[in-house]
């Protein structure tokens, strides 16, 4: 689900100032990326990607000043585009009056900060690549268990809550219960939060809704966690096979970033809270270097080969 | 699967006790339903989700129902937060 956002958002974040009273605020940025168009003020309009924002400096204001009115025109034409969104100027540079007469037109914002280019792009570009990342609302548990990031899954009444009141009471930390937030950033970690709503609330049937925070305190709960490791809880069935050894991996996709899943058979007299536990530490395990199932898996091939001797 | 766009007429919209109610219908059935509001889809059978969306009077949900029973369900969620209390 493509996240959208409007250059209202970005004007009021930064402060920035409006030039042009009449301009639609509600258009929409796509893209995350910003462009520099020195060429397009030079007169190179091939590949101008005209869909991102685009930033006005010193330099493509020397630049266009030093061009006569006409040409200056005719550049700032052909970089309002339909779906330009905004047009920045940096450094509280004056706006050239074509670029106005041009914007006005065409309702196209030109915004106004004192920050200077480069630090202006930085800030944007990381603001940009939060709000714009891919994000998705999962119905689970999410939940750090030393360390590790772990996602609870399963149907409705599985006892995915009472599970994490229990790995709560082992010293654990509640990140969001029922409804978990996945943001995808930039170098494909997912993050997950709760609504701010239900932050730090945990329903347990019998009982209603608790609050973590003031039951078990601050050190029982997280604002946000990457996730590592998704657990799936599902009715004990016994026609179907379960992972016994461990030596294949099973993979979960989420947004676009792929994730290890274990699942837990549930049933009357399993303690899905150790269970959890001993799955995250296995898995710190494994991301150490040390797998049990391959050590064993060596054992065996070693004892065959002793006995073929 | 059924999507049905409806309104929420309830006095209070989804608050505390009507979502509790709306949850123990949604129970009932075996299929599996969401809700949908602003592009954020939640589990229909979980209070915190549907609490979570703070569904007020007058907004427009989409009921999302996938499953044996798919059509009563879409039917009975609607007709319940529909009615004018």
């Amino acid at each position: 689900m493509p996240t959208k956002l409007k250059v209202r958002e970005i004007k009021e974040y930064f402060g920035l100032e409006l030039i042009n009273e009449e301009a639609d605020l509600d258009r929409k940025i796509t893209v995350s990326d910003l462009s520099r168009p020195g060429l397009v003020m030079a007169g190179f309009y091939t590949y101008y990607p005209s869909e991102r924002i685009q930033i006005l400096g010193k330099t493509e204001l020397t630049f266009s000043d030093g061009l006569c009115s006409e040409i200056r025109r005719e550049r700032m034409t052909h970089l309002c585009q339909e779906d330009t969104p905004c047009i920045i100027i940096a450094h509280n540079l004056p706006v050239p009056s074509e670029l106005v007469d041009v914007a006005k037109e065409r309702k196209i914002p030109i915004l106004r900060t004192t920050i200077s280019t480069t630090r202006f792009v930085s800030k944007l570009t990381n603001y940009l690549e939060g709000r714009l990342a891919p994000t998705k609302t999962i119905h689970g548990v999410l939940i750090d268990v030393y360390g590790v990031g772990v996602l609870i899954v399963g149907n409705s009444g599985i006892g995915k809550s009472e599970t994490a009141l229990e790995l709560l009471k082992r010293g654990h930390r509640l990140v969001a219960d029922d409804v978990v937030e996945i943001t995808q950033t930039a170098d494909n970690e997912l993050i997950g939060t709760a609504p701010e709503i239900i932050r730090h609330l945990l329903e347990i049937r019998g009982v209603g809704i608790i609050d973590v925070m003031t039951l078990f305190g601050a050190g029982a709960v997280r604002l946000r966690k990457k996730l590592t490791l998704v657990i799936k809880l599902e009715m004990w069935n016994k026609d179907k096979s379960y992972e016994r050894l461990g030596l294949d991996e099973e993979k979960i996709k989420i947004i676009d970033t792929e994730l290890p899943v274990n699942t837990i058979p549930v049933r009357p007299g399993r303690n899905l809270a150790a269970i959890i536990e001993v799955a995250a530490m296995n898995y710190r395990l494994k991301s150490m270097g040390y797998n049990a199932a391959w050590e064993l898996s060596s054992r065996l091939t070693d004892e065959m080969d002793m006995n073929e001797l | 699967m059924v999507k049905k766009l409806v309104k929420v007429n309830l006095k209070t919209g989804l608050h505390a006790r009507p979502a509790a109610l709306f949850v123990q219908e949604a129970n009932k059935f075996s299929c599996d339903i969401s809700i949908e509001k602003d592009e954020k889809v939640v589990n229909a059978k979980s209070i915190m989700g549907i609490m979570s969306l703070a569904i007020n009077s007058g907004s427009e949900i989409y009921i999302i129902t996938d499953g044996v029973d798919e059509e009563q369900a879409a039917e009975r969620l609607a007709e319940l937060v529909s009615q004018e209390d």
